[in-house]
This record gives C-alpha cells, sequence and structure tokens, in this order.
C-alpha cells in the first residue's frame, strides 16, 4: 500500500476530528468553539497524539483570525468606523492599560522581576479575537452597545500587540535597544507607506480589479481573486512588521462601500469559518498538559488570578461605560480571558530570552486554558442569566411592532429592475439589489445607487442580502433559466418571501405559474397597450375612448391567459383557445361597433342625448 | 334567480363600497369588515378590485342582478359619492340593461349607507353646509326611480371624525343587524314602492340596448 501524503492524512485527522467533535459539543449545548478546542485537545500530543506539529498548525490557522477581520471590515464602513475613534483609542487603551497595570502588580507582589512582569502583565491583558467576535457574532450581539465596545477594544488590541512585540528587545537588554534604535525611523516610515498604499489601492487599483475580474464572468476566479487580495494585504503587513489582522481589517472597511461587498463576503465567509475551526483546533492542541501537571497549583492560581484581575477591571470600565446591566457579564468574560496575540508575544519573548521557556509555556497554557475555560463560563452565565434574557427580549419584540421600513431585494437590476428600484426610493423605500453584470453596476453606481455584484441564483448570497428576513423579492433578471432558479431557491429556503417576478415570454410566465408565483408581470404588455393607445389617439378616437379599449383588451387578455393556463402543456389546446378567444374578443367588438353606427345614423334622425 | 334565493328565506345583498383610502377610515372600514362576516353577502369595494378605474361590466351586470338588495356604502365627498361609485353607476347601469327599456334591477332595492365629516347641525340653512342633508339625496332617489329601485330609507352616520366609539359601536353593530335581518325592517311599512319612471320614445336614442359607452341620464343638455 502506498504511504499517503502528509497534507492527506492530516485533513483526514483534522476533519473528521471537527466533523465529530463539534455538532457534539453544539447538540450538548456547549457551543461550536468549546467543540473544536476538544477536538484540537483529542488529537494532540496530550490526547491521542495524532498531531505533532503543532505550531505550524497555529500559524497556518492564524490566518483565519486575518479573514475574520477582513469580513468584520467589510461589514463596516468608513463612517462608522470614524465614529468608534473614541471608544477604539478610549476605552482600548483604558482596557489594555488598566489590565496591564493590575497583572504587573500582582506579577510583582508575586516575586517576579520587573521584566518578566511587564512582558507577562502586557501578554495577558490582550484577549482572544477570535472567540470574542466568533461569540459576538453567533448571538448576534455585534450591532448591540455590548459588541461594539468589544470590538472597539478588541481592536485597538490588534495595534497595541505592535508596540508590546516591539518592546520586547528593549527589554531583553540595552545594548539590542540600542541596535534597534536605528531601524525605528525606518520602520515608522514603512509602516505609513503600507498603510497609505492600501488606502489609496483599495480606492484606485482594487475596485476596478474586481470589476475586470467579474466581467470574466468566472466566479471561482472571482473566489481566488478575494483570497488572494486578504493574503497579498496580509503578507505585506507581515513584511513591514504590522499585524496581518490589522491591515485585512482596514481592507476591509475600504471594501465596505464598494459592490463587490456581498460577494466577497460570500466567497471568504467558509475560507474563514475553515481556517477559524483549525485555530481553535489548534490552541486545543498547544494546551501543555505536561506543565499543568507538573505545577497544578501555580496554573490553578495563574488562570484564576488573570481571570478575577482582569475581569474587575474590565468590569469597573463597562460600568464606566454605561453599558446595559445585562449585557456586562458577557462582556465581562469576553475580554477577560486571555488570547491569541498572547501565545506570539510569549514566543517572542521566549526567543528573546526575557522569558525563560519553562515560564514562557506555563503563562502559554494559562492563556490557552483561559480560552477553554471562557466559553464554558459563557455557557453557566447563560443559564444563570435566562429570566433576565427572557425579559429583555419582551421589550424587544414590542419594539419591533413599531412600523419598519419592509425590507426588499430585487434580483436584477437592468431596465426592468431599475424602474423598480427607482418607483420604491422614491417612496423612501431601500432595496438590496443584485446584478451580475460588471458593466451595469458600475452605469447604475454612477447614478447614485447601491448594487451589489452577485448572481442571485446562489443560496450563501441571497442568504447574505438578507433573504432570510426580506418580506419582497423581485426577480427581474433577464434570463429565464435563471429567473426560475432563483424562483425554487427562493421558495424552498425563504418560504416567507413574496415573489414578484417578470416574465420574458409566454413560456416563462408559464413556467412561473408552475412554480406557485402568481405576482407576475409579462414585460412588454403594459407598454405595448400604452403604444396601442397612442395608435387609436392618432387616429382620432378620443383619448379616454382610447383608454377604455385599451382596458378592455387587457381584462380580456388577462382573462384568456388565465383560462389558457392549466392546458399550456398541449400545444394544440393553447392554439385552439387563443382562436377562441380571439374571436370571441373581435366579434363582440364587432358587434359593438355595428350597434354604434346603426345608434349614430338614428340618432342623427331623432332627438339625439349627446350631440 | 331571484326566486331560487328567496326560497332559501333569504334573500342576497350585493354591497357595494368605494372609500379612497380605507386606512385612514374610521366608520367606513369598519362597516366594510361587518358586512364581510355576515352570509349572503356579496362585497366589492372598489377602490381595491379597481384601482385602475376598469370594470368588468358584464360581471358587475350579473352581481347585481344576483342580488335583491343593493347596499351603496361610501363616505359622502362634496356632497355625493366617490368618483370610482359614481363610474360603477355610469358603467354598470347602462342603458337598455337598469333603464331605458332595460329591466334588469326593476323590483331590488337600494339603501344608501354614508357617512359625512360635516356634524348634524351643520346640514342646516344656518349651519356651514346650508341645506339639510336631504336636500342632496334625489340623485340617488332617483337612480333608483329610474331603474324602477325602491329606495331604501338611507342609514346615515354624521360627524363621522368626532362621533363617540360608543356610537361608531352601535352604528356598526346596526348595520350588521339590518344586513341579517334584511328585508324585515322595521322601517320597511313606510316605504312605499316605487314610482314608474319610463324614459318617453322620443327620448331613447335607439331601441335596442347598448353599452354604457356614451349615454347617461341626465346627460340630455345638448
Amino acid at each position: 500500500m502506498e504511504h499517503a501524503p502528509a497534507w492527506l492524512t492530516n485533513s483526514l485527522i483534522y476533519l473528521s476530528a471537527a466533523v465529530i467533535v463539534v455538532p457534539l459539543s453544539r447538540a450538548l449545548g456547549l457551543g461550536s468553539i468549546i467543540g473544536y478546542l476538544a477536538a484540537g485537545i483529542a488529537i494532540g500530543p496530550w490526547g491521542l497524539g495524532l498531531v505533532t506539529n503543532v505550531e505550524d498548525i497555529l500559524h497556518f490557522a492564524e490566518f483565519g483570525v486575518v479573514l475574520m477581520l477582513f469580513l468584520v471590515g467589510l461589514e463596516l464602513e468608513p463612517k462608522r468606523l470614524w465614529s468608534l475613534r473614541r471608544p477604539i483609542f478610549g476605552w482600548g487603551s483604558v482596557q489594555v492599560l488598566g489590565c496591564a497595570a493590575v497583572l504587573f502588580i500582582a506579577a510583582l507582589v508575586a516575586g517576579a522581576s520587573w521584566q518578566v512582569s511587564l512582558v507577562a502583565a502586557l501578554g495577558l491583558a490582550l484577549s482572544s479575537t477570535a472567540i470574542a467576535l466568533q461569540v459576538l457574532g453567533e448571538r448576534n450581539l455585534l450591532p448591540t452597545s455590548a459588541g461594539q465596545a468589544g470590538f472597539s477594544i478588541l481592536l485597538f488590541q490588534d495595534v497595541a500587540a505592535i508596540p508590546i512585540l516591539a518592546l520586547l528587545p528593549l527589554l531583553a537588554g540595552i545594548s539590542e535597544a540600542d541596535r534597534a534604535g536605528d531601524g525605528w525611523l525606518l520602520d515608522a516610515l514603512k509602516i505609513v507607506g503600507v498603510v497609505a498604499g492600501i488606502i489609496l489601492g483599495g480606492r484606485l487599483v482594487i475596485r476596478p480589479l474586481l470589476r475586470w475580474i467579474a466581467k470574466s464572468r468566472t466566479p471561482e476566479i472571482f473566489t481566488a481573486a478575494s483570497l488572494l487580495l486578504v493574503v497579498a494585504i496580509a503578507a505585506l503587513m507581515q513584511l513591514v512588521g504590522l499585524s496581518m489582522a490589522l491591515g485585512a481589517f482596514l481592507a476591509g472597511v475600504l471594501l465596505a462601500e464598494s459592490e463587490y461587498r456581498r460577494e466577497l463576503e460570500t466567497d471568504i465567509e467558509p475560507f474563514k469559518g475553515l481556517l477559524l475551526g483549525l485555530f481553535f483546533i489548534a490552541v486545543g492542541m498547544s494546551i501543555d498538559f505536561g506543565v499543568i501537571l507538573r505545577s497544578p497549583g501555580l496554573m490553578a492560581a495563574i488562570v484564576i488570578g488573570l481571570l478575577l484581575l482582569k475581569g474587575v477591571v474590565i468590569y469597573a470600565v463597562a460600568v464606566r461605560m454605561g453599558l446595559p446591566a445585562q449585557d456586562r457579564p458577557v462582556f465581562t468574560l469576553l475580554l477577560a480571558q486571555g488570547g491569541e496575540f498572547a501565545f506570539v508575544v510569549f514566543q517572542a519573548a521566549a526567543g528573546s530570552r526575557v522569558l525563560t521557556p519553562e515560564l514562557a509555556s506555563l503563562l502559554i497554557g494559562a492563556v490557552a486554558i483561559s480560552m477553554l475555560i471562557s466559553p464554558l463560563v459563557l455557557v453557566a452565565i447563560d443559564r444563570l442569566l435566562l429570566p433576565r434574557y427572557a425579559a429583555d427580549q419582551k421589550t424587544q419584540l414590542k419594539e419591533l411592532s413599531e412600523p419598519q421600513s419592509a425590507p426588499i431585494i430585487i434580483a436584477g437590476f437592468g431596465r426592468y429592475g431599475q424602474i423598480i428600484g427607482r418607483l420604491l426610493s422614491a417612496q423612501g423605500l431601500k432595496a438590496t439589489v443584485l446584478d451580475h453584470d460588471a458593466d451595469m453596476i458600475e452605469a447604475a453606481r454612477s447614478f447614485g445607487y447601491k448594487v451589489y455584484y452577485g448572481d442571485a441564483s446562489r443560496l450563501d448570497l441571497l442568504r447574505t442580502a438578507g433573504a432570510a428576513t426580506a418580506k419582497v423579492l423581485v426577480v427581474a433578471v433577464d434570463d429565464t433559466q435563471q429567473s426560475l432558479a432563483i424562483v425554487s431557491l427562493a421558495q424552498q429556503h425563504f418560504p416567507q418571501l413574496e415573489i414578484v417576478a417578470r416574465a420574458r415570454d409566454v413560456t416563462h410566465w408559464n413556467e412561473l405559474r408552475d412554480l406557485g408565483v402568481t405576482r407576475v408581470e409579462r414585460e412588454l404588455f403594459e407598454s405595448s397597450l400604452r403604444s396601442g393607445r397612442t395608435v387609436l389617439e392618432v387616429l382620432g378616437y378620443a383619448p379616454n375612448e382610447a383608454r377604455r379599449q385599451a382596458m378592455r383588451f387587457r381584462r380580456h387578455n388577462i382573462a384568456l391567459f388565465e383560462t389558457m393556463y392549466p392546458h399550456h402543456k398541449d400545444r394544440a389546446k393553447v392554439i385552439a383557445v387563443i382562436k377562441r378567444g380571439r374571436a370571441q374578443l373581435e366579434g363582440q367588438m364587432a358587434r359593438e361597433r355595428a350597434e354604434h353606427q346603426e345608434q349614430l345614423q338614428r340618432s342623427r334622425s331623432a332627438t339625439g342625448w349627446e350631440e | 334567480m331571484d326566486e331560487s334565493v328567496e326560497e332559501t328565506g333569504r334573500r342576497a345583498i350585493y354591497v357595494i363600497a368605494a372609500h379612497p383610502n380605507l386606512r385612514e377610515s374610521r366608520i367606513n372600514r369598519r362597516l366594510l369588515a361587518a358586512a364581510r362576516e355576515v352570509p349572503d353577502v356579496d362585497l366589492n369595494d372598489l377602490y381595491a378590485s379597481s384601482p385602475d378605474y376598469d370594470f368588468d361590466v358584464p360581471r358587475e351586470q350579473a352581481r347585481a342582478e344576483a342580488a335583491q338588495l343593493l347596499v351603496l356604502l361610501h363616505p359622502i365627498q362634496w356632497y355625493s359619492m366617490p368618483a370610482l361609485m359614481k363610474l360603477w353607476l355610469d358603467d354598470v347601469l347602462a342603458y337598455g340593461w337598469a333603464y331605458g327599456g332595460g329591466t334588469a334591477l326593476k323590483g331590488k332595492d337600494l339603501w344608501l349607507v354614508a357617512t359625512t365629516g360635516g356634524s348634524q347641525a351643520s346640514y342646516h340653512p344656518q349651519g356651514y353646509n346650508r341645506y339639510f342633508f336631504d336636500a342632496f339625496l334625489p340623485p340617488y332617489e332617483q337612480t333608483a326611480a329610474l331603474c324602477g329601485m325602491r329606495f331604501l330609507p338611507p342609514m346615515l352616520m354624521h360627524g363621522a371624525r368626532s362621533a363617540s366609539e360608543d356610537d361608531v359601536a352601535l352604528h356598526v353593530a346596526t348595520f350588521r343587524e339590518r344586513l341579517l335581518t334584511y328585508p324585515e325592517w322595521p322601517e320597511m311599512d313606510g316605504v312605499l314602492d316605487c314610482p314608474t319612471c319610463e324614459v318617453p320614445a322620443f327620448d331613447r336614442p335607439g331601441a335596442k340596448a347598448w353599452d354604457a359607452a356614451g349615454q347617461r341620464p341626465g346627460s340630455k343638455d345638448t
């Protein structure tokens, strides 16, 4: 038997561990993160020992965090980011410095040297962006005040990790610090240059580039381009020694206003999910149970001390920020745990000999355990605070009964969809518009419409566009096959959607009716009728008479379609029905014309009513 | 058709309702809802069913013919009915079908159920509406008469916007009661049979029945 390549065995191990453990954990009500961590412990060196190269995996999986921040950035338009500047820098620095100060004093009191205390305190003051954002997202807390506050602080931590890493050589020895001194200016210039490059590039280069790729109409290349974008930015940031996650976040923010936002989101999402899962597995694997077994008391003291001290500081911050009381426990817990940046800081510190390897792995173990414990504590908080949450939900329901703008999705923003969109926007109604024609989007955007690039016959894209909560889906695409695909998809997955559809021709109209769509318009019917009316007017009909006749024809024609519909699969019958219908209408009208003539003659001889 | 309905002991009712903006209605909306609950009542909310001001005339004529009682339900606007209800009369009550030789509606009853914004006191020579409300009823009465219908005593509610909740509830309940008990109404005793109004031969444009495309009663001015 041939020896399977390493990547194949590894994929087999990771995927099966995740597939077995995560659903189990969710079924037990523990959430997916605990599941991943448990899977990691199970397959790691201290479990079944199936995987040994934990560090490599951890580094690779950190890219999941980068993708996650890119996605967070996509949701955050520059305007909103700017409005968050105070919580980011104000509360962010209060949290990091406050926690670090308290931990520093505690470490000194415990008898550590000041250098060790400082590095440990700064490293432990950071929290896990991955876990916190995942939890906030899973609970839909990101838009709340607690979610925004937590997010702001996490963002600051991403920035803060850079000077903390830069500090390590300084602590290691004066001579090294001197050497580093020369490079400072150059580094700073590089950083400014790269950030400026990303901002300018995002505006001037990336969007046209995406448009060009979109035009090529190869979906997998668009996905590749999305990934390439994030990878390239991460590499660039790495090069100048900035946080990859921060760079990805920045790029995300710059693309938040672009027409490709939904498509990028949909393309990146599965990669982020998988890599983040891998990251959590790696954290589980990296827990060094050897250190724990050697000094369980010390480990417990560090973990409990860490959570308690940080918890107190963060709770105080939460109170000062004026967060609602029921949000404070979750907020505190999410920030109190150690984070993935601590791994990097402590590994670097061990490398530059500020920390002994023994101490470093002890601290890394403590952080990992705090990351393992916090989702568990979260479950406990949920159970204990359940009555409070219920009370909270009641007030939310009340708010929902207020009038809300009905969410509408328009698929296809060509000539047909545009008129619908314009009518709606004149009523102050907002619609999410999807189209897959890059040129069209560009044109519509230049007129100020918010149009997203994407193929509405893709389930994930419909979901991202808000199909789960929308009320109306307008299917105005010009391709009949695509139109039918969208309709079936929507009916299957979002049964609450009211579908309003454009029919290209009779066959399409019948097919839409077969799917149960009743709000169907033949695309040329109404405008042709108007032209017919105009012809009658030119021929001398009074405008009102022309209108009456056109309306009458319209009514008759619509009724004909209804009678024809049940037989539409039987061509001979359809032709018969149409012929009969036309004969009926023509006969009727001919009769009326004759009567009218007769009448005119009589009224000329008798006393008329109208002349 | 009349007879078959009579056999069941009940007579079918056709309620033709017109309110341009039902969402802002206080009383008409509730009257409409009450009518919907009553069995044997056919109902047409004109502004909902014909927002394009276009009627299927043969179908409307069939509905009117099937009923023994036609109810006109609407708010009074400019001392008359809303435009779409007038159009319904113009188009559906065609010459040769409803009048001028046509007898499709002969022997049926017409009942006006209307609301006014102005108070009862305002419909007085000293009030701002300057006439008793009865002064605005002849067009309705004569429409009924020309078609050979009895004009039943109208059911009116004045001061619709300021009426108390109790008054409105009572009004709606009475309306419902009348629909349920038609034609056994206490006020029926005073109702006279309708006078016969034949359109004289010299006023008839043609002997044959024809569509409402142009000729209407009351448009005799040349």
